[in-house]
């Protein structure tokens, strides 16, 4: 599991070097693409050295992600995608934070979800979080955010 | 003493307001375990947009002094080092709050903080001009090479593999090279239109320190710390004040070991707090006490870490190189005001430069008068569900990366590098050196096309950059760093074989 993670994992970071190798080498103005051919010839010797030793199941630091702490992540993550690549352009900043809030916080919340109390807290905590961020970001600094669908 | 002249600047009700918010704020922030100085900074600067340079810069260098402090009182009351500069301060402070001496350990760490941070601040004074008019002689080749080394240094001293703490700093310098070239005006490596402008630095700061403590956090699932916030009980400030002055050797172990730590980048607090910590113990007469509930433990591992503050700031403000990755994300604070450190910052912004460094010599005397007080509250605060801090850290890094420049490509460039980083930290690598590369990038290109531009009419490339006394010590350094880290990373491997061995 580890070792195919770190097969994984450094494989795709010797790819990108490749790429980034391939493009500063063949793109014009050549003078333009001076430093990053500089960095890629490191990059990719770099990149090569940890794959080849990811391969030969010499990779000794990084401990990767085991399938408790993926299964933990999950959820976490898909909701992070979701608001992020999603909900905040498509429904608006506030009503997607509010959503993201609170999901999250039913998920990964230790308190018992059998209690009536535990999800009344939730949705307060929630409401204020929400409410301090409108003051900071719309009031005090005047960021203005998609509001699209809802707010 | 030119600082003397912008002392009153600090004094200012907003600026002062600032100082105020900023200490108790990275107080509170410092003790919850999971936010790091970093990553406290990083989500800070959003709110300095709309401040003035020097105020902005007040906000987060006093949340930066104080995240340093606030973490002893997590690792004194709950045995959770805020912060890893913090680790040292739990083995003897935890056991005295145990044994009912909480409060005692509280006014020690904060006052041992204060001196060895006061200490830490007056050499960023004192050396600080010194250098720069040492750096002014500085060309092209020697700033190419300076920007190499701090990338390098943090390389290969920040991270477990030096092979992977160099190919982050590869990435960084990479993802700084994205965008459009700043003298031929030709695209290079846009491969979405969010990357056009280039990578926007605060969004990827914010999103390579912020957005892989809230995976982490997610990770643990629906997790509970399950500490116990350790009652403190009323102890006499004068009496701490004695015994911090009669441990005079623990004080001053701690202060000059932080503060030399802190000149060399890429050394953090962690190593600080530990080296001065084991030197007090090896100079100490009761050595058996150590790890008992010892007051020179946490005297020694909290002076050290502080007094590492200042000078960590050194190198960032004479040859603009940050020497961790906290100063990085000042330097991007600073870059947002359009204020570039180095060796002429002194000569064009010194109200700017001399009231961020005031600031932070009131800030160390702030800061240990309101830990006292927010002590107890930070406690409380530390006990917050991680899923909430997660929820608060991820709402905090999307509206902070949008409002940089109010795009949407940022919000997704902050996200991607967040979420590809936390999986590149669970197979070995740092964010910090990528962070370096990334910072560091533009000045190593902006003046390797200028060195080469200047070699190419005068002496050629290959003697313009690796001859000349200044340009072979700055190439020394980095194969010293790099050889230094691959010889130690040997020895540790050794040791494990041989530990594994007699297993």
């Amino acid at each position: 599991m580890n070792r195919s993670q770190h097969v994984f994992g450094s494989g795709l970071v010797f790819a990108v070097g490749l790429w980034v190798a391939w493009v500063s080498y063949t793109q014009q103005p050549a003078e333009a693409f001076l430093f990053p051919r500089l960095i890629a010839t490191v990059f990719v010797v770099l990149a090569g050295w940890t794959f080849g030793k990811a391969v030969m199941g010499l990779s000794k630091v990084g401990n990767g992600v085991t399938r408790t702490m993926f299964v933990n992540l999950l959820p976490g993550l898909i909701i992070t995608l979701i608001h992020v690549f999603w909900a905040a352009k498509t429904l608006g900043f506030y009503t997607a934070t509010t959503i993201a809030f609170f999901t999250l916080l039913s998920i990964y919340d230790p308190a018992p979800h059998s209690e009536v109390k535990t999800w009344i807290k939730r949705g307060i905590i929630t409401a204020v979080f929400v409410a301090v961020m409108y003051g900071l970001f719309a009031m005090l600094l005047n960021v203005y955010t998609p509001r699209e669908i809802l707010f | 003493m030119e600082f003397i002249y912008y002392f009153g600047d600090v004094f200012t009700p907003m600026s002062f307001l600032l100082l105020l918010g900023g200490t108790i704020g990275g107080l509170i922030l410092g003790a919850t375990p999971g936010l790091s100085p970093t990553m406290a900074v990083a989500l800070l600067i959003p709110f300095t947009f709309q401040l003035e340079a020097a105020q902005g810069l007040i906000l987060l260098g006093a949340a930066y002094t104080s995240t340093v402090a606030g973490g002893a009182v997590s690792a004194i009351l709950l045995k959770i080092p805020g912060a890893p500069a913090n680790i040292a301060t739990t083995l003897d402070g935890h056991t005295m709050a145990q044994k009912g001496e909480g409060a005692r350990a509280l006014q020690l760490s904060f006052l041992a903080s204060a001196v060895g941070g006061i200490f830490g601040v007056l050499l960023l004074i004192f050396l600080t001009p010194v250098l720069a008019q040492w750096a002014l002689a500085f060309g092209p080749s020697h700033l190419f090479w300076l920007a190499i080394l701090g990338v390098t240094v943090i390389g290969t001293l920040d991270s477990a593999s030096v092979v992977k703490g160099l190919l982050s700093g590869c990435i960084g310098l990479w993802l700084a090279t994205i965008g459009f070239d700043d003298i031929m005006g030709a695209q290079r490596f846009i491969f979405h239109p969010a990357l056009g402008g280039g990578i926007n630095i605060i969004a990827a700061l914010i999103g390579l320190f912020a957005i892989p403590q809230v995976l982490t956090m997610f990770a643990k699932g629906r997790h509970n710390s399950g500490a116990e916030v350790i009652e403190v009980q009323r102890h006499s400030i004068l009496a701490a004040f004695r015994e911090l002055f009669s441990r005079t050797r623990a004080l001053s172990i701690g202060t000059l070991t932080g503060s030399i730590i802190g000149l060399i980048p890429g050394v953090g607090g962690q190593i600080a707090g530990l080296v001065a910590y084991d030197q007090t113990k090896k100079f100490s007469s009761e050595k058996d006490k150590f790890g008992t509930g010892h007051s020179e433990g946490v005297i020694a591992a909290e002076s050290a870490n502080n007094a590492m503050v200042g000078p960590s700031l050194v190198p960032l403000l004479t040859l603009s190189i940050p020497g961790s990755p906290t100063a990085a994300v000042l330097l991007g604070g600073l870059l947002i005001h359009g204020i570039f450190p180095g060796s002429d910052l002194f000569d064009n912004h010194p109200d700017v430069a001399w009231t961020f460094i005031n600031s932070m010599l009131i800030g160390q005397v702030l800061m240990c008068i309101f830990g006292l007080y927010v002590a107890g509250l930070a406690a409380r605060v530390a006990q917050v569900p991680q899923s909430v801090m997660a929820a608060i850290v991820l709402a905090l890094s999307v509206f902070g990366a949008y409002s940089v420049q109010g795009s949407m490509g940022d919000v997704y460039v902050m996200a991607c590098l967040g979420i590809g980083m936390f999986f590149l930290e669970r197979l070995g690598f740092s964010a910090a050196p990528l962070v370096l590369g990334l910072i560091l990038g533009p000045i190593a290109e902006a003046n390797f096309i200028q060195g080469g531009m200047i070699a190419d009419a005068t002496v050629g490339k290959a003697s313009y950059f690796m001859t000349g006394g200044l340009n072979l010590f700055l190439i020394a350094v980095v194969l010293a760093s790099i050889a230094y880290s691959v010889w130690m990373e040997l020895r540790s491997r050794c040791y494990t074989t041989k530990e594994e061995a007699q297993a």
